[in-house]
């Protein structure tokens, strides 16, 4: 069991010393995961924990990374993709060119997604797709572009359950175990680290997808990263959360329309 | 805490289940009493996230108030609460859900352990937990923090279970303090306050 206490001092460290700021994360999540990590590592106390934190730089990074949820899958939520393929990409298709941005897109399976959506409406050449996430260690896997093998048949149902036409195989070569998905996907992918509690805005987008990212913030961070989405959005641009997420009660919530059932609002002034 | 228990005070009651549960709800429910004055949060094992439509089907069974959780809801008396299919469901101390997409836990998201023992940090020993039918070990570690936070656990009674493997595991793993059949579940939450 560790005391609350014992997690601000933990969260506190962290900023001072790695300027990463986890204060206004859900606490509870939070709270689980410093547990399950104490006992994945074998800490025999937290105070070990804290130790290590504080005076190893190169675990830093297995924290950080154990700390944000990385889990993540292709095409999930089907219905979500076969929204943004049949009212939002023919939309976008209008602009000469698209700017989308992945926030918080961790090991990067969603931006893919988006790619492949974007190579069937023949709108890949002229989109660029910006996948940011805090955790440096996540995004090289986004470069890379190779994902479980043991995955795709699952992610192949989903995709042909959001409209997808084509044969998934196609996409990505199989070797050793892994999918491999093709350079022209990855090629249009720009891959940077943006932290959404301290970073600003650094462009102007056509769509923005953060799924499942703000469910571990509080009630006012989410509404300080929203507010960033709002400024990073041109008029009449896109914006779409998690299922269980909502822009209801937030600041924000007056400047946007919801499209239909998914959760997808467009900007309206 | 011993005080508590003994006057079944409860601020929030968490029922959790697997295959075979909803069954046993559907009986359930039509049994509470209308203005219950807790909160009822239900963690239920279930396929995939595109039936939505659980949650009209429990409210149909009972005049409380009842919906899918998103996140960030306030946690209201009276109101019984579904955990969303494919997330897993904590409390915060200010009272409010909220939701988590991180790994399975005994292959299961949302995980009975992983709610009940987020509200056991909560509630304490204002805390009743009941487990339901189900076919693996979610639920065991949960009703133990439960326990161990000074709240009331109960499970079905296995010969009533149309799997009895997730309370009889229970069971044999902790010493909970009821073994009711449906009937008996219904009578108990009712005398609650």
């Amino acid at each position: 069991m560790i005391e609350e206490e014992n997690i601000d001092l933990l969260l506190n460290d962290l900023f001072d010393i790695y300027g990463y700021d986890f204060t206004r994360y859900s606490r509870a999540s939070l709270k689980r995961r410093v547990v399950r990590l104490c006992s994945l590592d074998k800490f025999p106390s937290f105070a070990e924990l804290r130790y290590r934190v504080r005076n190893d730089p190169s675990y830093l990074k297995r924290f950080v990374e154990e700390i944000t949820v990385n889990v993540t899958e292709m095409f999930r939520d089907p219905s979500f993709y076969k929204s943004l393929r049949e009212e939002v990409l023919p939309v976008l298709g209008t602009k000469p060119f698209i700017r989308i941005w992945h926030a918080g897109c961790s090991t990067g399976e969603e931006v893919y997604s988006m790619a492949i959506l974007l190579k069937e409406a023949n709108l890949l050449r002229r989109s660029l797709l910006y996948a940011t996430d805090l955790n440096p260690g996540v995004l090289e896997k986004v470069r890379k572009g190779i994902f479980p093998l043991g995955l795709m048949k699952q992610y192949s149902e989903s995709y042909i359950a959001s409209g997808g036409t084509h044969d998934f195989s196609g996409y990505y070569t199989a070797q050793y175990g892994q999918a491999k998905f093709d350079n022209e996907l990855s090629e249009k992918i720009i891959i940077s680290t943006h932290n959404l509690v301290s970073d600003s805005s650094f462009n102007e987008f056509d769509l923005i997808l953060c799924r499942n990212v703000l469910i571990y913030f509080d009630k006012d961070l989410q509404d300080r990263v929203l507010k960033l989405f709002d400024a990073s959005l041109g008029t009449l641009g896109y914006l779409a959360l998690g299922t269980k997420e909502t822009l209801k009660f937030s600041a924000i919530q007056n400047k946007f329309k919801q499209l239909n059932r998914e959760k997808i609002w467009k900007k309206i002034n | 805490m011993e005080e508590n228990q003994l006057k079944n005070t409860c601020e929030l009651l968490l029922i959790g289940g697997s295959a075979g549960s909803l069954e046993v709800l559907f009986k359930l429910l039509p049994l509470l009493r209308a203005g219950l004055g807790f909160p009822v949060v239900l963690v239920l094992h279930r396929r995939n996230s595109a039936d939505s439509s659980l949650s009209d089907l429990l409210a149909s069974k009972t005049p409380n108030p009842t919906r899918e959780v998103e996140d960030k809801d306030p946690v209201i008396p009276g109101t019984i609460y579904l955990a969303p299919a494919d997330y897993h469901l904590l409390i915060e101390h200010e009272r409010t859900f909220s939701l988590d997409y991180s790994e399975k836990i005994h292959f299961s998201r949302p995980s009975i352990d992983v709610t009940f023992e987020s509200a056991a940090e909560v509630y304490g020993s204002r805390l009743v937990a009941i487990l339901l039918s189900g076919a693996n070990e979610d639920g065991s570690e949960g009703l133990a923090a439960v326990k161990q936070a000074g709240g009331i656990t109960a499970v079905q009674n296995p010969d009533t279970a149309q799997m009895p493997f997730m309370p009889h595991y229970a069971m044999t793993h902790l010493h909970v303090d009821y073994v009711f059949d449906t009937i008996q579940m219904a009578s108990f939450i009712n005398e609650l306050e």
